[in-house]
């Protein structure tokens, strides 16, 4: 009985600390210390956000449908190249400093050779989120079959299980919770990723447009496209989360006896 | 009828001899246990005989057939239940039957009329983690017996539960036990649990392991729901513990 004011108050908790910040903010910006043009209040930014909205949305579909699209390619090609690294040790040794060599190539550092490659389209912006997502998605899978308890692997021999039932029964599912943690990684990534590749170049998408109110000025407009891209991500993390559970069935159950 | 047998079984690891020319066998229907101390390789015996590991010399036969090396031959059970948490109960120990080939649903068909025989109704359609410790081990009992190989090996199945649970799945068990014929060898520590479940116990004493005694248990099955509490148990109980301290 305890249990319910207490998960309210830590839901309370940080929706109170949010709303401190804002006030923080909108007493800065009344007071007068920095200039309205540099740090908007957060009224205009809302102003911005709600005038600016259906603008938003356009660029926004354009970002996510990156995003994706970049998602869903990582998580395939992680899902493949982690796999097999898993079958084949010669492979995972032969690749596993390579990855972690690229995971350190700074992203906006690679984005305008993307660009200057694959010309102002889609295709780099998707590209650099694949880059972005593919990492902590592999790590997490090749660190999952890893968790697997070798004593569970004995036992499926000893009902003479073959590799690919070994894989399925037992492997994959094992790995599921580590793939889904780094999933929720780089799906926050994922949008980040896709805007930073439009700051260097494009026709639309949020990044496209933060560039071009920078430009003009209109510092309202790009701190309502900051919060839209929060808006963005944690919706996608939520997204992941869903298919997390629907996935997991097992780990929404508690032990009751 | 003999049904296992090993024979001058000796495995090492890295050069130091674990266990040496061990012979020990299991009639049909029989439950044999292998008692020692920690550390006296009976699990190097049990992945031997299991065919996990190849034993460096000697032979393992199941029903006269050479099975040493091969693993698959014979069911086991371990102190892990290794229930996999994914899969709810029904298809956890239905899993040998859907390894053979079975589908699911069929698999699930089979294995349904054995929940209430191993007192496990009701927790079909849950999930491992929704079970108590003791649930558990009769689950894992029951995907061994599925695997419907003609032994079972058992490595310290109770060890892991605390004293209440261990005597409650000591009574189950030798009822189980009367209910289905499964030929076990089963791999312990517990003097206690040794006498109170086999028909026959050998016992493994120095290093590396090998088995010089053996020793039969006379009382009947049904009979040994107090048997634990007879002045005969301890007197077994002492010779066991005799022989261990040598």
């Amino acid at each position: 009985m305890k249990r319910k004011p207490e998960s309210i108050r830590n839901k309370l908790l940080p929706v109170g600390t949010f709303i401190l910040i804002l006030l923080i903010w909108w007493g800065i910006s009344v007071s007068g210390l920095i200039p309205s043009y540099m740090l908007p209040s957060p009224v205009s930014v809302g102003e911005a956000f709600i005038k600016d909205f259906s603008n938003l949305i356009t660029h926004a579909l354009v970002s996510v449908q990156e995003a994706i699209y970049g998602l869903i390619i990582g998580v395939l090609l992680a899902f493949i190249i982690a796999t097999l690294m898993d079958r084949f040790e010669t492979l995972e040794k032969a690749l596993l400093p390579i990855l972690v060599v690229t995971q350190t190539i700074p992203t906006i550092a690679i984005a305008p050779l993307l660009v200057l490659w694959m010309g102002f389209g889609m295709a780099p912006k998707i590209t650099l989120v694949v880059v972005t997502t593919f990492f902590p998605i592999a790590v997490g899978l090749l660190d999952g079959y890893k968790s697997v308890d070798p004593d569970e692997i004995s036992l499926m021999r000893s009902m003479r299980a073959n590799r690919l039932q070994i894989f399925w029964h037992v492997k994959l599912p094992a790995a599921l919770p580590y793939f889904f943690s780094g999933l929720r990684v780089s799906a926050s990534y994922a949008v980040v990723g896709a805007v930073i590749s439009e700051w260097l170049g494009g026709f639309d998408g949020l990044g496209v447009y933060m560039t071009r109110v920078r430009k003009a000025y209109a510092f309202d407009k790009m701190f309502a496209v900051i919060i839209l891209i929060i808006i963005v991500s944690l919706l996608l993390m939520a997204a992941v989360d869903l298919i997390k559970s629907l996935m997991m069935p097992w780990t929404k159950q508690t032990r009751k006896e | 009828m003999e049904l296992l047998k090993a024979e001058h079984i000796t495995k090492s690891y890295d050069s130091r001899i674990i266990i040496r020319d061990i012979n020990i066998h299991l009639d049909e229907g029989e439950l044999v246990s292998l008692l020692g101390l920690s550390g006296s390789g009976k699990t190097t015996l049990f992945q031997a005989i299991s065919g996990l590991t190849r034993p460096d010399t000697g032979k393992i036969t199941l029903a006269g057939r050479d099975i040493t090396g091969e693993p698959g031959h014979m069911s086991y059970m371990l102190q892990k239940d290794l229930l996999l948490e994914h899969k709810k109960v029904i298809d956890n120990v239905s899993l040998p039957l859907v390894i053979r080939g079975i589908k699911k649903n069929e698999a699930r068909k089979q294995a349904q009329p054995y929940f209430e025989k191993f007192g496990l109704e009701g927790t079909e359609y849950k999930y491992p983690s929704q079970l108590s410790g003791g649930m558990r081990q009769r689950a894992a009992l029951l995907r061994t017996y599925l695997c419907n190989c003609p032994a079972a090996l058992l490595d310290e199945p109770f060890s892991a539960l605390d004293m209440i649970t261990k005597g409650q799945m000591h009574t189950w068990y030798l009822d189980m036990i009367s209910k289905i014929q499964l030929s076990t060898l089963l791999i312990t520590h517990d003097i206690e649990e040794a006498i109170l479940l086999s028909d026959r116990i050998y016992i493994m004493t120095g290093k590396p392991g090998e088995v010089h005694h053996e020793i039969f248990i006379d009382r009947p099955r049904d009979e040994r729901s107090d048997f634990n509490l007879d002045p005969e148990f301890l007197q077994y109980k002492h010779q066991i513990m005799d022989i261990l301290g040598q």
